[in-house]
């Protein structure tokens, strides 16, 4: 049942990327992109990856959705309408079919969905899973592993959104010049 | 868009809630799916549906820059000197099993706790800011 939820769900996605790359309006394609990434949360819900729906949700559709509406509300509503460069195009066709295929033939050779040997589950996952509540005192193990043993990634991720942030702030923000 | 009646009683209303299921979020991370991250693009939210209703100029007034930038650097500080806390209590930098001397597990619990917060309130200080700098433009 969840295999049929998980494949509706794969060929909506199919379906939106297709409109996506036809649409025009940006307005359009900002508010179904928030769509994708609504309906990529349900497919991490449906795979048990909470919280990896949550953050998908909440970045995806929200916060991601609304800087691009406001990048919109300060250039423009619409793509400018392509010229007839058909030598570039086919370039650009041919690049994205050779990459393509060369994924869908790279995942042949994945371990299946959810597959227990897989390498991933072999190496230190075990232990986080059987010591990480005992060790750390809290049940959530995306939580243990995030902020306990992968202390370190985290405080680089801190540290890369305060550096955006700040770069931000530092470029745009129109300093001095209000009447604050 | 503060003339719309509905949007503008609605959101009044929706943004406390907004602002309690961030720190929900935020505090449950421990025990439910969530945490830092996810809490301060939530409590983010909340500024950023307050600029777009009742304009940036009044959500500037509501969260001036000042409190912004301090936010931006506090969770980074915070998160940072609970290594060096850690450090200084005689583990390893990050180590918040030192935090606690008697029982390592409680430590480790305080630690996730503190740095979660760290996450949170930087996340959200840099989102705002991140809005407010554009929306800001808006109006000339």
């Amino acid at each position: 049942m969840e295999r049929l939820h998980v494949i509706v769900l794969v060929i909506l996605l199919i379906a939106l990327a297709v409109t996506l790359i036809r649409l025009r309006s940006l307005l359009a394609i900002a508010i179904l992109t928030g769509v994708y990434s609504l309906i990529m949360a349900v497919v991490y819900t449906l795979l048990d990856a909470v919280d990896v729906a949550f953050t998908e949700a909440v970045v995806g559709a929200g916060i991601t959705l609304t800087l691009m509406l406001a990048a919109i509300s300060l250039t423009t509503r619409s793509e400018t309408k392509p010229g007839k460069r058909t030598k570039q195009r086919a370039v650009g066709a041919v690049t994205a079919l050779a990459a393509g295929m060369a994924l869908i033939y790279a995942t042949t050779d994945m371990p299946g969905l959810g597959d227990a040997d897989a390498p991933v589950h072999l190496h230190v996952a075990p232990y986080y899973i059987e010591v990480g509540p005992i060790e750390t005192g809290v049940p959530n193990i995306v939580t243990a592993i995030l902020a306990s043993y992968r202390g370190f990634d985290t405080l680089g991720e801190v540290a890369v959104i305060f550096t955006a942030g700040i770069s931000v702030m530092a470029l745009l923000w129109r300093w001095g010049k209000d009447d604050r | 868009m503060s003339e719309h009646l509905i949007v503008r009683v609605v959101s009044k209303m929706l943004i406390p809630f907004i602002l309690l299921f961030a720190l929900y979020v935020q505090m449950h991370g421990d025990y439910g799916p969530g945490g830092g991250f996810q809490a301060g693009v939530i409590f983010a939210t909340a500024f950023i549906i307050y600029a777009i209703v009742f304009g940036v100029k009044r959500a500037i007034r509501v969260m001036p820059l000042t409190v912004l930038t301090a936010m931006v650097s506090l969770g980074l500080v915070l998160y940072a000197m609970v290594g060096f806390v850690s450090l200084a209590a005689g583990g390893t930098f990050l180590d918040y099993g030192a935090l606690d001397s008697h029982d390592p597990v409680h430590g480790q619990h305080l630690g996730i706790i503190i740095i979660e917060l760290g996450v949170g309130i930087t996340v959200a200080g840099v989102l705002t800011a991140i809005f407010f700098t554009f929306a800001e433009r808006w109006q000339k």
